[in-house]
């Protein structure tokens, strides 16, 4: 069977690789910090030594819009396009081609339904830059192949908290019901309270570090608990409208199963705090004694 | 009232560079032509007969109104992109990175601390 070998959960920042890429005079005065944090996060999937990617995103209305609107997709194909015209326009972020692995979306997708996940699927899917920024921080040879998954964080009504943290665990259970001698990565990406199109919009701090600063308690303890009795589509919208990338984080909480992460980091920028997190899986006997 | 085809304006404008480049520079007549021949197409050869913008939508899309429009419940991340589109280089021109974002911010500064209007359609 496959091996989990690492759950990575962080926020995508667009503008992470212009601000670190720009001439050194025209840089954030973060960006040497930020740049060591993210080549430091880099390091705790390198060392898993990955075969596969299991990456969980979300589509920003580019190939999936409001007249069709899944909750959950699932890329089926040798390849993936990524980036749209409009996020090579804002962010600067190159277009890629990225290797699929057909036998492992079929595999997840079939595991999934099983398991009472009907996900929709998509066999030409053009990815967004919720699955590339990952790539660019974590991955940037670009180097393996993946299984990409969006869930919906953005056009409601969406999923409860619940549901994604109970999606996490499916996928968990597929990677390891896979039949591969293959190691598994699983990377997710979302946000914490983040504003877009409002008026907390690009403020000195995210628009609410006290609920930031308790999401990386949660991750630290790895208390989904607290999490599912706290947070809800309506608390998230009062820490910002856009927070319900939170989600994303659930859901990886979810793959990674009811364990404190080994290791968090974070960065307070401008508009929103960065989060980075990293479980690697317990052994039996590990289990056992905690 | 469409949130609908107010979003699917704002999402197909974002992704086109010569739709956005003509709602920039002449949004009259670009808003006239979308209502007229882009809009109402559902894919290459069908056509979609159910949606028509209202008076007060088309008239905050005719004149760059973000603020109508967050206040008609556009899609809030529709509504900042296509307007950085249009706005981010000349006011980091103006006043350095992130002007527009902010200006945008200040303009509906009114609604912090209230319930944003719903973005579900």
């Amino acid at each position: 069977m496959a091996e989990l070998v690492a759950t990575l959960a962080s926020t995508h920042h667009p503008f992470y690789l212009r601000a670190t890429t720009a001439p050194p005079e025209q840089q954030i005065p973060q960006a040497p910090e930020w740049k060591r944090k993210v080549e430091a996060y880099r390091e705790t999937l390198s060392k898993a030594k990955p075969d596969i990617l299991v990456m969980i995103g979300s589509d920003h209305f580019h190939q999936i819009f409001l007249d069709n609107c899944p909750q959950f997709l699932i890329g089926k194909a040798e390849r993936y396009d990524a980036t749209f015209g409009n996020e090579e326009r804002e962010f600067g972020i190159p277009k890629y081609v990225l290797e699929g692995d057909m036998e492992m979306s079929r595999f997840m997708h079939r595991d999934l339904m099983d398991q009472g996940f009907d996900l929709a699927f998509s066999n030409e899917l053009k990815i967004d830059h919720s699955i590339i920024c990952p790539i660019i921080t974590v991955r940037p040879d670009n180097d393996l192949p993946v299984v990409p998954i969006y869930t919906n964080i953005f056009a409601p009504p969406l999923p409860s908290p619940r549901r994604f943290y109970d999606l996490g665990r499916a996928i968990r259970k597929a990677i390891d019901a896979f039949p591969s001698d293959k190691r598994v990565a699983a990377i997710g990406t979302g946000h914490l309270s983040l504003e877009l199109g409002g008026p907390r919009q690009f403020m000195e701090t995210g628009p609410d570090p006290v609920f930031d600063r308790q999401a990386l308690e949660w991750f630290r303890s790895g208390d989904i608990d607290a999490i599912l009795a706290n947070v809800t589509h309506e608390s998230m919208a009062k820490s910002g409208n856009a927070t319900h990338g939170f989600l994303n984080f659930i859901l990886m909480m979810g793959v990674a199963g009811p364990q404190a992460a080994d290791y968090v980091d974070y960065l307070d920028l401008f508009h929103t705090m960065e989060a980075y997190v990293t479980w690697y899986p317990k052994t039996g006997a590990e289990e056992q004694a905690a | 009232m469409s949130k609908y085809y107010v979003n699917k304006f704002l999402y197909q404008v974002d992704r086109n560079p010569d739709y956005l480049r003509r709602y920039a520079e002449d949004p009259k007549n670009f808003v006239a032509t979308w209502e007229q021949s882009i809009g109402p197409r559902l894919n290459e050869v069908e056509l979609s007969t159910i949606h028509s913008l209202t008076d007060a939508e088309r008239k905050a899309l005719v004149e760059h109104d973000f603020v109508a429009l967050f206040e008609m419940g556009a899609h809030f991340f529709l509504n900042l992109t296509l307007f950085i589109g249009i706005y981010d280089e000349p006011f980091m021109k103006e006043n350095g990175p992130l002007a527009f974002q902010r200006e945008f911010a200040k303009k509906v500064g009114h609604w912090t601390g209230k319930d944003y209007p719903g973005v579900e359609c």
